[in-house]
């Protein structure tokens, strides 16, 4: 499956300017579905995790309130234009995904 | 007999693989506990052993004043603040206050950004660790459509 993830990177000096948008409903388990009148199960991002030449980078735990579709920017030194950067989450559900691009 | 108590075992199991698989997963432990908490106290307590923090002019902390639509609020946090191991973000009228934590291993600059979602009017803070210790900051962000559920 091609990933649902959008990343945008910009290297200035060694610094890495990564930003990054998920797709993800990230549900809270507290919302009510309109037609049923049943709580929605939760279903959110947990862990998002960015690897730069498979070092660790970021790691980031999210919580339900974290919005729909989740933004997340970051920067990081030691970036070297050509490293690969690498970002992937996990949700409650098991469900995953992940992208890779080159800085 | 027989029958229900076979079935009863392999539901067990069933149970067990599923508690077990997202656990496998995951590379660090999600903190759970901390996440589940109801009082902003509790889930820091849950993740730093404590709640007490110290406050600093060297986190800043970019939220809007008023926030339109609780389901999309902007977060920015920097710091100038040396050392940093992670940043959090507790909204203290949340449901769930603890919203996320960021773990900055060294060499990633502590400056992140994210959306959040807050149920009413509360103020947000930023808890930075660092080894020295925990440094927060907040801001109210005035909230007028919640963003949890309803």
């Amino acid at each position: 499956m091609a990933s649902k993830i959008k990343i945008k990177t910009k290297l200035s000096g060694d610094v890495a300017d990564v930003k990054c948008l998920l797709l993800h409903p990230m549900e809270t388990g507290a919302r009510k579905d309109p037609d049923t009148g049943e709580l929605v199960p939760a279903h959110h991002i947990t862990q998002l995790t960015s690897t730069n030449n498979d070092v660790t980078v970021m790691l980031a735990n999210f919580s339900t309130a974290i919005s729909v579709n989740p933004y997340f920017g970051f920067k990081f030194r030691g970036a070297r234009a050509g490293d690969t950067l690498k970002i992937s989450w996990v949700d409650n559900l098991g469900g995953s995904d992940e992208i890779e691009t080159t800085l | 007999m027989r029958l229900s108590r076979r079935l009863m075992l392999k539901g067990g199991l069933a149970l067990a693989a599923l508690a077990a698989m997202p656990r496998a997963l995951l590379a660090a432990a999600w903190p759970a506990s901390a996440f589940s908490e109801t009082a902003a106290t509790d889930a820091m307590t849950d993740l730093f052993g404590t709640d007490q923090t110290t406050a600093s002019d060297q986190i800043r902390l970019k939220v809007p004043q008023i926030a339109e639509n609780g389901a999309v609020v902007p977060v920015t946090i920097t710091t100038t603040l040396a050392d940093v191991e992670s940043i959090s973000i507790v909204v203290e009228k949340n449901p769930r206050p603890l919203a996320a934590t960021f773990e900055l291993p060294p060499g990633t600059l502590p400056d992140v950004a994210s959306r959040i979602k807050m149920g009413q009017t509360s103020d947000v803070m930023a808890v930075v660790k660092t080894k020295s210790g925990l440094f927060s900051t907040s801001k109210e962000v005035k909230v007028t459509i919640g963003g949890c559920g309803g």
